[in-house]
Order: C-alpha cells, then structure tokens, then sequence
C-alpha cells in the first residue's frame, strides 16, 4: 500500500533537495556538538580532587530507583513535585519515541525494536498521552514560574540574573517538542482517514488525537507541509535542547541519574580531607581543604552541574530563612556559574583565583553561616551535598588561618583544655557534687563500670546545662545501669571542631577520647549530648556501641526497669511539643525513641510542630557555633519558638544541650516567659522516675 | 623590612581564677596552660602584615627556658620567617631592666628596622619595650593601634585617653609597643605548628650574646616581686542577699534615693 | 632620702587628676620629705598650672619650651633627665603618657622602674616596698624596689585620692637647662574617637556591660534595662573589641571619661583601666558572677548574680513601679 504522505526520509524540497540530507546532518552537528560541549564540561571534573564513590552498588542502585526514579522526594513540594514527575515520565517514555523519529528521518518506516507488535501498540498508546500530559504540565509550570513567581524561586540581586526567563523557555521547548511531535502524527492520520485507509489508532483526548481532528478539512498537499515541517521542527529542537542542556539548570535532565547514583550513602560524617590519604598521613600534605575550585572534588562539580535552581534546599534551610548570607542552592549556582565561566566552551581555561573573600564567589560570613543541620541535603530531590563542601571550604580557611576572632579563643582553649570554655579539666566532674541520691562513679585505674555516661563539655560545665547531666544520671542509676564518667579524661567530643574545619584539632581530641575509653573498659556507651552521640557513633573506631538516653529510656520502660509516674496537676494543662535536635533526627535518624519516652509519661499531651521529623528546624546549632553570630535578621531559635506556639504547645521538649540553650534563649528574646518553656527530654523524665 | 617581635610565654589564666600557693611565692601553677601574651600576637600579626606589604623578615624572639619554644613555634606558624630562644640559667630572675638588656644584646647581633613588643604581658608593666628603646637609643612609642609602615619615616598611632589616637612620626629604626585591636590576628592551628616543628630554632646563651652574667638575671635585679597574696577586700561593696526579689527591691530602693531612677 | 619629683600632666590649663594624686602618693613613701613638682609646656597655661601646683608641693620647677607644648614622651624625657639629679625618684602616672616614658627614662637615670603601683608598703633604707596587682587584678604582690640610685615610679590614677593636704613652694624656671629637645619622633595630631550616637560622658545613668553579656545579642537586655531607668548604655573594652558597641560607649582610660551619678556594672569584672574611667565619685552597682571580681571592692553595692538571669528580672520589676 503506498503511503497517504511522502515521508521525511523521502521527501524532496521545491522538488528538488531531498530533505533526507537534513534528516542526517540534523543530528550529526547535534550529537557533535553535543559530544564537544560535554567534553568541555567533564574537564573540570578530571582536573578535580578525588571522591570514593565507587562502592556499594547495591544501595546506590537502590537510592537511583527510590529518588531519581521513583522520584520519592519529590512529593514533599505537592504542585511543583507532581509537575515534575509527570515531565520526568513523560521524558522517559518519550525518549523511545523520539530517538526512533530521528531514525524515521533517514530510514523510513523504522521501527524501534520490539515496537513493531502488541508491545509497540500499547506503548504507542501510552506516548500519546504522556506528550499530552507534558505538554499541559509544562504549560502549567511556565504560568506557574512565569507568572505567578513562587518566592521559592526569588534571585537576590548580588547573586546575578534570575532564571525565569531560562525556565520558561525551557517550557516552550519542552511544549514545541510536544507539539511538533503529535502535529507530525496527527496529519499522516489525517491523510490517512482523507484517503480511506485504515488509520492509526490515536487515544482518544491526546494532542495528537485532537490535532487530527482540527486537521481532517485540510488539503492532502497541506498536511504534507505540517507533516515535514513538524518533522523537522521537531528534530531541530530536539537536537536544540540536548545542546542546551549542559549550558544551564536543565544540566541535571543528563546529569541527575550519575548524581544520584553517586550520592552520600552515609549521614553524620564528613568526609575526609583527602580521599586515599590515611589520617596519620595527614601531615603530609601540602594543603588542606578547598581554597581554590580545582581542590573540590568531582562530585562537588557534578552536583553544581545537576543543581536545577529549584530552591528547595533554601526555602528548608535555617540560616537562609533567618536571612544569614547564605543560601544551599547559591552555593551550587554560584560553583556552576564558576566552573562555567572558568572552564569556558571556547578557548583556554581561566586561571583560579580563591574562592573565598574578597574577590571570590563566597563570602567568609557566608561559609560560617552554615549549622550543618542537614535540612538541605534532606530535601534535595538530586542528591546535592552541602555539609562536605561548607566543610572543605572551612578547612580551606582554617588552614590560611583565616577563622574568625570569636572562634579563635575556644578553639585555642579546646587545644588546651578539652573544651571551648577555657576551664580547668579538673573542673570537668564538678557537675556530679550537686547531684543527689545517686552514685557518679569517676572511671579511672581503680574505678570500673559496664557504662560510660559521655557528658562532653557543654554538660560538664555549663551551669543550666549541668543540670541535663543530673538528669540523665538519675535515669541511668533508676534503670539499674552501673555507670561512670571519664571526669578529667573526657575531652571535648569535637564534633563541631570537625564541621568548623578543624581537623588536626578534631584529630587529636578523637585521640584522646578513644584512647580514655579503650582504657576504661567499658562495654556500652551512653550520651544525653546528640553532638557527641553523632561523633562517637559515626566517627569514631573502636569503641563500644553508643546509645542516646532517649533509646535508653524507651528500652528501659519497655522493659519494665523504668517506670514513669503520670503528669502532675500543673503539668496535665499544658501542651508539649518535641524539637528534633539535628544531630538526632537526620544525621541519625532517632525520631522516634524521644517521642516514645515522652509519650510514656502517663497523661502527658503532645502536639507535632509543621516542621518536625526530618523537616526539623534548626535551633541555630551548638558546639563553636554558639560562638560565632553571623548577621541575621531574626534568632533561628525565635522561629522555631514560634513554631511551637503555633502548633498550640507551650512546652518544648528537647534532647541536646544546645538546643536547650538556644530555645531558652528564644523565649526570652521573643517575650514569651511565662508562656513558653523548654526542657530536657532527660530532665523531663528525671522529674517522673517512679521506681 | 627587618622585624624583630619580642614575645613572652604567659599562663592563660582568663578563664579560671588563679590561687597562690600555700609558700605564697608563686601562683598555683600545676593547672595552668601556657600561651603567648596576648599583645605579643597582636604584634606578630602586624609585623606579618607589613612584611607582606613592604617585604622584609619577620624573627620573633623570646627570653626563656625549652617550654618558651613553644610559642616561638606558634608565632613562627602564624607567619614569622625565624625564632631566636635566648636562654641561660643566668637569666632567671631578671627584672624588666634585665630583660631589656638580654634584648638590647640580641637585638645588636641582627640587623632590625623595626623592634615591637606587646603593650604589657602578664605582670601589666608595659615596661621592656621602653626600656629595651632607651638602651639602643631608639625613639619609642608605646600602645600604638596604627602603623603605616614606610621607609626611614613611619606615621604610627598611639591609643590615648579618651579613645583618641596620636599621631606620631616616628624614625627607623624605632621600637613599637602594640595594643590590642590594632588587627585581627590570624588563626593557628595544631597543624600549623606541625609545619614548623622542624625548623632549627635558634639558640644563645649569655655569654653568645655577650652578657656579663652580674648585668642581668637575679642579682642585677633592683625590682623583685616578694610575694604573691590575695588583695584586701577592704571596706568592698556592700553585697546585697537573699532571694531575687529581695535583692531587687533593696537595689530599687538605693537608685531611688541615688537618683538612678527616672 | 633622695629628692622626690612628680610629673604633672596637663592639657588645654587643666591640671590631670593625676596631678595632686602624685602629691599623696610621694607622701605616703616618706611623709617628710619635700616633693618637688614636674611642669613642662609653654606660655600662659604652663604658668596657671604652676601656680596651683604651688599652693600644694613644695616646690614647682618650670620648663618652658615650645617644644613641650604637646607632651611628647621622647622630648619630656630629654628635659627631665638634664635638669634632674641623680638618684631622684621620680613619680609619673600610669596611664598612656606615663607608659610611654618611665621605662625608658628609668634607663636614662640609670635608676629601678616600678609600673603600676597601687600602694606603699614603707622604706627600709634604700629599698622601697610597694604593692602591684598581676593577672589583670586577679592576685596582687609586694615588689620590693632598690632606690639607690633613683626610681622612677609609675603610680595608677585613682588610687591615691587627693585629700586637700598641702606644703606649698616658690616655681623655679629650670628652663634653661633642659638643653637639646630635638627629637626622633615628632607630634603630629590628635585624631578624636568618632562620635558616637549618645555622648556617655554627659549621662547620669549608666548601665555598663563587660565580658559577662557574653553574647551581642544579649545586648538587648541590656539597652531594656537602660531604657527602664532612663539610662544610656555604656560598655567595657572588650566590647568594643569584639565590634558588638561602638567606640564611644566604652568606659575606661582607653574610652570615655563618665561622671555619671549613678552606675551599673554588669558582668564587669573591673579593670583599673575601666575604673579609670569612671570620675566623680558616682554610685557604684556591680552586678557579676565572679564574687571575688575585683570590681566589687570598688563597688557600693554589689550583687553575686549572672547578669543574662539578672538584667531582665530587674528590668521588669522597675517597669511595674
């Protein structure tokens, strides 16, 4: 049966130019280009630091069918996560289609294998509407950026232009791809019906099903002309935009896959100063951290080239909200925008200039600004990391010696004494002399115990803070638990040593910490602090397990060891609420044990924040962080205390001593004593011990 | 140009309260953690920031025993080029003329421009940078928050009453002595230290420098502390007790009658 | 007993407090012996200064020399060592003039150099008692001091309040022999503090806070208090160090000079350079979580209390009066 219309792999133009010659040089140039562009964006990744990501292909496998293409994280934005999944599938049903239209164009009539059956009619079926529903949620999302502006998407005006104009574009793109793709169907079935053949079956309410009825009055030689020229509207944008890919945020429709495979598989740690070098070889080296964009490492780029500008990670992140100057997503746009502009298309590289300060694309404030509270990285629907670089870049610093005046005193005192208060080690026990009715042992040559309770330095000697360490001691005498402290043996944990960059110094507190609790020779270690609970349990080696004294409780209680008496009559009027430390929640995933010792509390009512889980908020952070003050329009602690009024509560339960600190603090800032308190979830159940 | 920055080992003793002794002689020492003084970092931190701008060397020195190393190799990870110990059993108990004159000895076996101190150390005399000036006849200028640093010539700030600066010029070379605030010294870390843990310190002893042993240490001393003991509270304040709200009351009924109330 | 000078520092025709304060102090080494004063300056102001200098030591030498119109500490230094004899003891403030100065002029008289004395402790022969404080305040000791051939002494401001005693003395112009002034270093200017946007030093009410507020956000508490009482807030050195406050709130011989009635210490642990700078006998409360902080044996009333607990407790209950 000959063909109603002639096709593009046959056609001649005015006659003569037979448009098959178009059909092939459409995408040689485009895959070319391609190939050349990508070349130019993958040098700077060869020119980068090392990064270990080749391990564990199962989880990472695991992690690409869960995120990248179950698109798990997406949902957590209804409207804009749907959006995207509906162009994420239809984009991947589609490839099919259009890569056998390119081949279409030279080879008439081919069929991509294993189309050609039942196989091929239902997914013939299927790619009609997947073209509608992309054509109409890119519609919907053009509007959407383009008109209505979410403030998620907002450019402050010292970060450069704005995207919209990018996003939008990218749309009509996506839509002319539709578009073009269904006209190019629509009018062979046009013809097709014209001519009384049997025609393709188009699903019913597509794109292509509706162009094919506008299109049934027109003349045979009309849709001959829509045939061709959607053809090849089509395989020019196609080849279009897969050049324009690599050149902005739709960088990440390629890169998201490798991103996500390569993504962090483990939380609460940093990784190390250098990928291979042992931490006794750390002296050798010449540099540390990131000071110029070279010392990054090829994941760092990768995740800057898959950034798509979304925001997510800045509307979850504290400091951003706070209107400290920082923000996650700038972080990756402005490395983007660097890698760019110094590892151009045409011509030579550019050579690097620091990337912190003055003349650089981050400012000092801005790298400290960051709580390393993880919010971003949860959010991020690519897998983009933050904590590793914020860290590297700190190191960075600290090794030119640039850190902060504020800073450098406890630093200098956590060399000396342990802890960044400048006390006396001996001092670091005094915290059990007011403690009552139950017995601290002090572990040292003569003194033996199962336990160690690990106080770290907030605990030992802040004085409000010392009564969560006489807490949590009673709840380890009332389970029976036979524990001690290492007293002047215990230094700093240095949790936030590390996350401030300093490593020499995080590496001998670890040291000395692990070599005191190897001697003790205890068999379990508990902690009330979730910043040293996090060190210890992802950090350190060779110690015994670590448990926080929320999974004790809730294990003691099940057990029956512990037993909780119900609320007292002031208590049973008011409303509580639980605050996820960081540290706890996602770094380590304990949302749950602090809630279930809450709950055990008979009579005890407790309301859910918006934010909680892993959408916590952060206080504003502990450990140095409580040193450092970057600018800020209002306390993060004050927002956060607000979000504990708003869900109706008037008690905040926490579970770290920073965080106590920090939500004190807000109260009083925001002028809410007398309405709003915050406690310890230890000294919340000391206060109910019933054995 | 040439730098030399004298520094002292002081015990930090910012954050604790410092006992004496039961011989009351000493302070109790057995807990305390060393440093460098405080100025002296400062001092360093300038002196860097000229080399940087003027080029130059940067030696810091210390008088002191094996543990004053220490914060030579600090200063010298910050960023001074050489560390020059001076140390002798002769040295011991010199007063701050002693000191001085240790200093005058190793300041002529170099070749200097520049000589700074921090404005005081530990025992808050703010003494040896003058003294050490008037030894070498070099025109001196103590607290000074501003340095443009310049050949033959310099304009130096001094910090005086009433937050006001003067302005001096002064002729190289010329000894400093520096108040805080005049920069922000950089940050070191063990790492830092790390990196020059290796570098040959320096050396001398008197009779290196050329010092009559009777002209400096104890017996040269005319100044000597004899014994530590905790100040006498006198009449004091008068310290108001009880409960919050007591105390708060009593405190409101003095500013009334004090005229602290409006 | 050798011959006693003092300093006397002047600007603009007014006497230092340190003036007369040097007057007691030289009494308390040896109450009998005659204490010569020290002007140096140029014109009408040198003359009126000495003229009160008169009616109080024993006797006034007069250096007028244009070179000494601004203290310089180089030139000062060259007069008094060619017009004073050997073994003098000298007394000089302790304060940023008497820094720059008495080290090097104790090498120039070849005599012992005492900073910073804060009392007597009597004379045995040639050898002086004297009493310092080290550690910023934190221990005090007794230095014995070697006067055989001189001293100069550095006395703090402050300490040895004037009580009105007098000997009374003719001036004597020793200009003529201060020979050579020329100098390696050269007076310039004086470049004044920037103003801030409350002038402390005319304030009657000062809440003052130091190292205890720990945080600049806790400032806050601080400008409610202030604001309660109708106070201005003022601070401690390192507060201005650490940017948290500008320049000219800070009390202190390296600030401002406060005469304020009434002031409020809180979390300042009381160095003399803070107490420096508080004149005119105001009422001291010192509010501070160190009980042994010396600031409480300047104080009138002191409270043992940390201030972030305290500052907002008091705050409220003088907004309920």
């Amino acid at each position: 049966m000959e063909p109603v219309l002639i096709s593009p792999a046959s056609f001649q133009l005015f006659g003569f130019i037979p448009t098959v010659i178009f059909s092939v040089l459409l995408p040689l140039v485009g895959v070319g280009l391609f190939t050349y562009i990508m070349a130019k964006r993958i040098a700077p990744l060869v020119k980068a630091n090392p990064d270990f990501r080749f391990d564990r292909p199962k989880e990472r496998i695991l992690n690409v069918l869960k995120i990248w293409l179950g698109q798990y994280r997406h949902p957590r934005y209804m409207m804009a996560g749907v959006l995207h999944i509906i162009i994420f599938f239809g984009f991947l049903i589609l490839s099919v289609r259009s890569t056998e239209l390119v081949i279409k164009g030279i080879s008439e009539g081919f069929v991509m294998p294993g189309l050609g059956g039942t196989l091929g009619d239902i997914y013939y079926f299927f790619k009609d509407y997947a073209a509608t529903a992309v054509f109409f949620a890119v519609i919907i999302a053009a509007v959407r950026r383009g008109i209505f502006r979410p403030d998620r998407y907002h450019y402050p005006a010292s970060y450069g232009h704005d995207h919209t104009n990018e996003a939008v574009f990218v749309c009509l793109i996506i839509a002319t791809l539709m578009v073009s793709e269904s006209l190019f169907e629509a009018a062979l079935v046009a013809a097709e019906i014209q001519a009384g053949h049997e025609a393709t079956f188009l699903a019913p309410g597509t794109l292509a099903w509706f162009f094919k009825n506008v299109l049934l009055d027109n003349s045979t030689e009309s849709l001959q002309t829509y045939h061709i020229v959607s053809y090849y509207v089509h395989d020019f944008t196609f080849f279009f935009f897969l050049c324009f890919l690599p050149l902005g945020k739709h960088f990440h429709v390629i890169t998201s896959l490798f991103n996500v495979y390569f993504m962090r598989l483990d939380r609460g740690n940093v990784r190390p100063v250098r990928y291979g070098v042992k931490d006794e070889e750390l002296d050798d080296l010449e540099t540390f951290g990131v000071k110029k964009f070279s010392d990054f490492t090829w994941k760092d780029i990768l995740d800057f080239y898959t950034c798509a500008d979304c925001g997510r990670c800045a509307d979850q992140c504290p400091a951003n909200t706070v209107k400290r100057p920082l923000s996650p997503r700038f972080i990756s746009i402005k490395g983007r925008d660097y890698a760019f502009s110094h590892f151009p298309l045409m011509g030579n590289f550019v050579p690097q200039e620091l990337l912190v300060g003055e003349g650089g694309i981050y400012s000092e404030d801005e790298i400290w600004s960051c709580t390393t509270c993880g919010a971003c990285e949860q959010e991020c629907p690519l897998g983009i990391e933050y904590i590793n670089k914020i860290v590297d870049l700190r190191r960075g610093l600290v090794d030119e010696g640039n850190v902060p005046q504020s800073l450098q005193k406890p630093l200098s005192s956590l060399e000396k004494r342990g802890n960044p208060y400048g006390k006396m080690e001996k001092k670091r026990a005094d915290w059990t002399k007011e403690l009552e009715g139950c017995e601290v042992k002090i572990l040292d040559k003569k003194t033996e115990a199962q336990t160690l309770y690990f106080v770290d330095s907030i605990s030992s000697f802040d004085e409000r803070m010392q009564n969560v360490a006489r807490a949590t001691s009673k709840i380890l005498c009332a389970v029976g638990e036979d524990f001690g402290i290492l007293g002047k043996e215990e230094k700093d944990s240095g949790n936030e040593v590390k996350r401030f960059g300093e490593e020499m110094l995080y590496q001998s507190l670890k040291a000395h910490n692990i070599s005191a609790i190897q001697k003790s020779g205890v068999k379990k270690i508990v902690t009330a602090d979730p910043h040293a609970y996090n060190s210890l349990k992802n950090e350190y080696t060779d110690i015994p397990p670590v448990e926080h004294i929320s999974e004790v409780v809730t294990k003691a209680v099940a057990s029956g060891k512990l037993k909780l008496k119900g609320v007292t009559e002031e208590e049973a009027g008011k409303i509580y609420t639980y605050h996820d430390p960081c540290y706890l929640g996602r770094h380590n995933g304990l949302y749950d044990p602090p809630r279930d010792a809450i709950d055990a509390i008979p009579g005890i009512r407790r309301v859910e924040m918006h934010k909680s889980r892993d959408r916590s908020f952060c206080c504003s952070g502990g450990g140095l962080m409580l040193f450092y003050e970057p600018e800020e329009e209002e306390r993060m602690g004050v927002v956060r205390v607000k979000h504990a009024q708003k869900a109706g509560a008037n008690v905040i339960v926490t579970a770290c001593p920073f965080c106590l600190v920090n939500m004190e603090d807000a109260i009083k800032v925001a002028g809410l004593e007398g309405k709003m308190e915050a406690i310890d979830l230890g000294e919340l159940i000391a206060a109910h011990i019933d054995n | 140009m040439e730098i030399l920055v004298c520094v002292k080992r002081v015990p930090d003793t910012s954050e604790n309260e410092i006992e004496i002794n039961s011989d009351g002689n000493d302070i109790e020492r057995d807990d305390l953690v060393y440093s460098v003084n405080e100025w002296d970092n400062y001092a360093v931190e300038e002196a860097i920031q000229i080399v940087d701008k003027v080029g130059g060397s940067v030696t810091v020195v210390t008088v002191g025993d094996d543990e004053s190393e220490e914060v030579l190799r600090r200063e010298m990870a910050m960023g001074a080029n050489n560390g020059l110990l001076l140390t002798d059993d002769a040295f011991e108990g010199s007063d701050g003329k002693g000191i001085a004159t240790i200093l005058k000895a190793a300041v002529e076996k170099g070749k200097y421009d520049l000589i700074m101190t921090g404005a005081q150390a530990d025992e808050g005399a703010a003494q040896v940078g003058g003294m050490l000036a008037a030894m070498l006849d070099y025109p001196y200028a103590s607290l000074v928050n501003m340095i443009e640093p310049a050949e033959g010539k310099m304009k130096v700030g001094r910090e005086i009453e009433g937050g006001n600066q003067e302005i001096n010029e002064i002729e190289l070379p010329c000894v400093l002595s520096i108040q805080t605030g005049i920069n922000e010294p950089r940050y070191v870390g063990i790492r830092g230290i790390r990196k020059v843990a290796s570098v040959e310190i320096p050396e001398l002893s008197a009779s290196d420098l050329g010092l009559d042993a009777g002209a400096v240490g104890e017996g040269a001393a005319k100044v000597k502390r004899v014994d530590y003991f905790v100040p006498d509270m006198g009449d004091g304040a008068e310290m108001l007790e009880g409960s919050t709200e007591e105390i708060i009351a009593k405190l409101i009924d003095y500013l009334k009658a004090k005229g602290g109330l409006k | 007993m050798a011959d006693v000078f003092a300093y006397i520092k002047h600007a603009d025709g007014v006497a230092d407090d340190s003036a007369l304060e040097l007057f007691v102090a030289a009494k308390k080494i040896a109450p009998d012996a005659p204490v010569t004063a020290v002007v140096t300056g140029t014109g009408a102001d040198l003359d009126k200064i000495c003229g009160e200098m008169a009616g109080v030591y024993n006797a006034v030498w007069k250096i007028d020399n244009a070179a000494l119109a601004y203290p310089n500490a180089e030139v000062v230094r060259k007069a008094l060592v060619n017009i004073l004899p050997a073994d003098s003891i000298v007394l000089l403030p302790h304060d940023t003039f008497g820094m720059d100065l008495g080290p090097g002029l104790s090498i120039k008289m070849d005599s012992a150099f005492v900073a910073d004395i804060v009392g007597f402790d009597g004379m045995d022969g040639a050898t002086l008692k004297v009493v310092r404080q080290e550690f910023s305040g934190q221990v005090s000791t007794h230095v014995s001091c070697d006067t055989a051939t001189g001293a100069v002494l550095n006395i703090r401001p402050g300490i040895f309040q004037y009580d009105d005693s007098k000997a009374g003395g003719d001036v004597t112009d020793k200009s003529g022999d201060a020979g050579d002034l020329s100098a390696k270093r050269t007076f310039v200017e004086v470049v004044a503090a920037e103003a801030g946007d409350v002038d402390i030093t005319k304030s009657e009410v000062l809440v003052s806070v130091g190292r205890g507020i720990e945080d600049e956000d806790n400032l806050e508490i601080a400008f409610d208090l202030a604001e309660a009482m109708g106070a201005d807030v003022a601070c401690s050195r390192p507060i201005v160090d650490a940017k948290w406050l500008e320049k000219s709130r800070q009390v202190g011989t390296s600030g401002q000079t406060v005469k304020p009635k009434v002031y409020l210490a809180m979390g300042i642990s009381g160095s003399f350079q803070h107490l420096g700078g508080i004149k005119g006998n105001p009422f001291i409360v010192a509010v501070n979580k160190n009980a042994k902080a010396p600031i409480f044996q300047v104080a009138d009333v002191g409270i043992e209390a940390d201030i972030l607990e305290f500052i907002p407790e008091l705050t409220e209950a003088i907004e309920n009066l």
